[in-house]
């Protein structure tokens, strides 16, 4: 990851390539990796927290955690890797996929306000009251 | 034979599925079975075999496989303009109580097999071909990151392809429309094969295409001639770089969409179906998500295409270079934030659908402001009408109409009463032939003697520019008039017999782009018939700016026998007037990939997997695919992969060269 280490290797990759695999980083980057896979598994299996959300939330957070220790660790990606170009690709894959989800999301939860029909007939009031301010 | 073990060995594929009951079909059989045997004996006859294995389909140069990409699209086009020929022919037939000549059965999967052919394997394998044979020459490098994959990525593209030929006369294609939307692509509305071979042949295709979005990526960032900074790079290179930036992202999309969709055929779960919790419009949400960023992947290289020829045949610097690539990574965010105005009828609300409407408008800005920057190039540019200049020119005319009703489709009140109706039709139309379509001609026409080392044809040329503009305003002009007046698409017989002609004129326009298509064929044949009269000795027939017309008419294998050092934009315009000149002695040792045959196995492999999914023949689509990884395994122990061309070679081959170019 350091500079130093990837002159060593010069005759293998070229000016700016992608930050070197340790075997210390391969090691830290499994044990993370365990420990962010067994918290969630134990949480789900041994029912800690009684509110399901709760459990599903820390599982999600986890989740992202776990994505960056593998971009880390076994992707080797840092900022200045590539001539910043694997940050750049990262950022954009990001944007993308915040929109795809958020706009799904956005999309869909406002299709079902609008186009479900109201499924007991006690609520049936409120959605039609939506649709006429609409 | 008991059914069971039957159904073991052929699946649900029986002596049915073969459609002989369909006159029409069985007639295109003969046609093609008697062509493709005239082909493949002419090709044995002549000995072409060992030729075509060993200088074509392994090769890893990426000007060969560039030139297949283009005659693969070529081939889809005929198929899938055939198509276009029967729904005009139908549609203006069916009326007064005609039922016209095709039943519903047919017409449903043709104008199906129409959208799919002419999207994923027609415009798709020519923006790839063009990006494959042009980007290395355009930054000097020797070739793609990844040639092995490559050759891959193109032979699946053409697996692809052969599946849905195959559907054509094994059992039958989708007949769902294009995309193949929910609940109507699920079992319980399409459970013959259709769907089935629309699935597949996408999936197989789509790794090709991905794969190639990451070979050409890789090899713009990192294979660059030293001194190309960014902001010198070439704007078609630019165009490719964003495009194969918009794929990599986008097709991720439809493979996931697709995979659930098969998951709901093939195992019985419930994401797109009516029932069970599932929910259809996700479909309809995740297809678009990858289907607005798809035309843009389509029509942004003919942009880059219009940029290179309106500045080479102006005689002048492109007006706007940076304002050009600036509006093409503003299209490239903002074809992300699109894809709802494909469906505002859905009925997700004003506030999502007055978003989405903006958003659309707000793209039409930098596309317009490129229109305007390749205006301005011209302006007191001498201008030359050469063909590709011609094309340059109706595209400019023609897609600033399509683009004009596409804004006006992005009004939601007004998408309301356009929605699904021939103005629609008309509109995509207009943007893709009037822009993609043509673009590639500029395209073919442009860098043709940069492949060859002769001209095309002036006279067949004009024809078939002429028979294409003409014939396309003929086509798609009747087209709008018939969606205002509020005229469904995809429909096979109409009841109000003062619509039918509109219809007929339609025809008729179709009937012209047949032959733009035939003089195509013929220019391209009267070009290499009379090509000692049209050779270019000089490697730069038309006065080019960029760096793939400093080497030789065709190029040498390796491209470049000295890597070029690049000080501007319009790299070669800028050695030609410092009077540069290529060194002529000095050479060095050439570090080569070696051909393979590898991608042609995999591919076959992958094809008979596809077959097998389709027909439930399990152990035929489970072998096919243990054989693509086997064989993808074996052959990453292949170290016998590269090579050099000794000095003394490229010293000769660039003498022959230079002797050819009379220098």
């Amino acid at each position: 990851m350091s500079h130093d280490a990837h002159a060593a290797h010069d005759g293998h990759h070229g000016e700016g390539g992608a930050a070197h695999a340790t075997r210390k980083g391969y090691v830290t980057g499994f044990l993370l990796s365990v420990v962010l896979t067994a918290i969630p598994f134990g949480l789900v299996m041994g029912g800690v927290i009684d509110d399901m959300r709760i459990t599903a939330g820390i599982v999600m957070a986890l989740a992202i955690v776990q994505i960056v220790v593998h971009m880390i660790y076994f992707l080797h990606m840092d900022t200045k890797s590539e001539g910043g170009w694997t940050l750049m690709a990262l950022i954009f894959t990001a944007v993308i996929v915040v929109i795809t989800i958020a706009g799904s999301l956005w999309v869909m939860v406002n299709m079902n306000r609008y186009m479900m029909p109201p499924m007991p007939p006690a609520s049936a009031a409120a959605p039609m009251s939506d649709m006429s301010g609409m | 034979m008991s059914d069971a073990v039957y159904q073991m060995i052929f699946g649900r594929l029986t002596l049915d599925a073969l459609p002989l009951h369909e006159p029409i079909v069985v007639a295109t059989f003969g046609v093609v079975a008697l062509g493709g045997l005239a082909l493949l004996g002419l090709i044995t006859k002549y000995k072409l075999w060992g030729y075509l294995w060993s200088e074509w389909f392994t090769t890893v140069d990426h000007k060969k496989i560039g030139i297949m990409y283009m005659i693969l699209g070529t081939v889809m086009l005929l198929r899938g303009f055939a198509d276009a020929i029967m729904m005009r022919l139908q549609q203006a037939m069916a009326f007064n109580g005609s039922e016209g000549y095709l039943d519903a059965h047919h017409y449903d999967q043709i104008f199906t097999a129409h959208g799919v052919i002419m999207i994923f394997f027609v415009a798709m394998p020519f923006v790839t071909g063009l990006m494959n044979y042009v980007v290395p020459l355009q930054i000097g490098a020797r070739d793609v990151s990844f040639p092995f994959l490559n050759n891959f990525s193109f032979w699946m593209t053409a697996a692809g392809a052969g599946l849905v030929m195959a559907s054509l006369f094994v059992g039958e294609f989708a007949k769902t429309g294009w995309l193949a939307m929910a609940p109507l692509s699920g079992l319980d509305y399409s459970p013959d094969v259709g769907v089935d071979y629309y699935i597949w042949a996408l999936q197989i295709a789509g790794v090709g295409t991905l794969l190639s979005g990451v070979n050409l990526i890789a090899t713009i960032v990192k294979m660059r001639a030293p001194g190309m900074s960014l902001m010198k790079m070439p704007v078609f290179t630019w165009s490719a770089l964003v495009t194969n930036v918009l794929i990599v992202a986008a097709f991720p999309v439809l493979t996931a969409v697709l995979a659930f969709l098969s998951l709901d055929r093939y195992v019985g779960t419930n994401f797109f179906t009516n029932t069970l919790g599932g929910n259809p419009m996700m479909y309809v949400n995740m297809i678009w998500i990858w289907g607005h960023p798809e035309v843009y992947i389509l029509i942004l290289p003919a942009f880059g295409v219009f940029s290179e020829v309106v500045s080479t045949f102006s005689g002048k610097r492109l007006f706007g270079y940076t304002s050009m690539i600036y509006a093409l990574i503003v299209i490239c965010i903002l074809a992300y934030l699109v894809w709802l105005h494909h469906f505002f009828t859905m009925g997700s609300g004003a506030s999502v659908n007055s978003f989405f409407g903006i958003t659309t408008m707000i793209i039409s800005i930098p596309t317009g402001a490129k229109i305007f920057n390749w205006l301005f190039t011209m302006y007191k540019g001498r201008i030359r009408y050469e063909l590709p200049m011609m094309w340059a020119i109706a595209f400019m005319l023609t897609f600033t109409v399509g683009g004009m009703t596409g804004v006006l489709l992005a009004v939601p009140p007004a998408d309301f009463v356009l929605h699904n109706s021939l103005f629609l039709v008309a509109h995509f139309h207009n943007v893709i032939i009037g822009g993609v379509l043509f673009g590639m001609f500029a395209g073919i026409n442009y860098w043709w003697p940069k492949a060859f080392g002769f001209k095309l044809d002036r006279k067949w040329g004009l024809v078939s520019f002429w028979a294409w503009v003409v014939g396309f305003w003929t086509a798609f002009t009747p087209l709008y008039v018939l969606g205002l007046m509020g005229v469904t698409r995809r429909l096979r017989t109409f009841d109000d017999p003062s619509l039918q002609i509109w219809f007929v004129i339609a025809g008729i326009g179709a009937a012209i782009v047949a032959v733009g298509i035939a003089a195509f064929l013929i220019q391209i044949a009267v070009s290499i018939l009379n090509r000692d009269k049209l050779r270019d000795e000089t490697g730069d027939p038309w006065g080019g700016r960029t760096l793939e017309w400093a080497t030789t008419s065709p190029p040498p294998h390796y491209n470049f026998a000295f890597t070029p050092v690049v000080h501007d934009l319009d790299a070669w315009h800028d050695m030609k007037s410092r009077g540069g000149k290529v060194p002529a002695e000095g050479y060095m040792d050439i570090h080569m990939p070696r051909y393979t045959g590898a991608g042609v196995i995999l591919a076959g492999l992958s094809l008979v997997s596809g077959f097998g999914l389709v027909w439930h023949i399990w152990w035929m689509a489970g072998g096919a695919l243990l054989g693509v990884v086997g064989y993808a395994i074996w052959h990453s122990f292949d170290y016998d992969r590269d090579y050099y061309v000794t000095a003394d070679e490229v010293a000769e081959t660039e003498r022959a060269g230079r002797v050819m170019a009379g220098a």
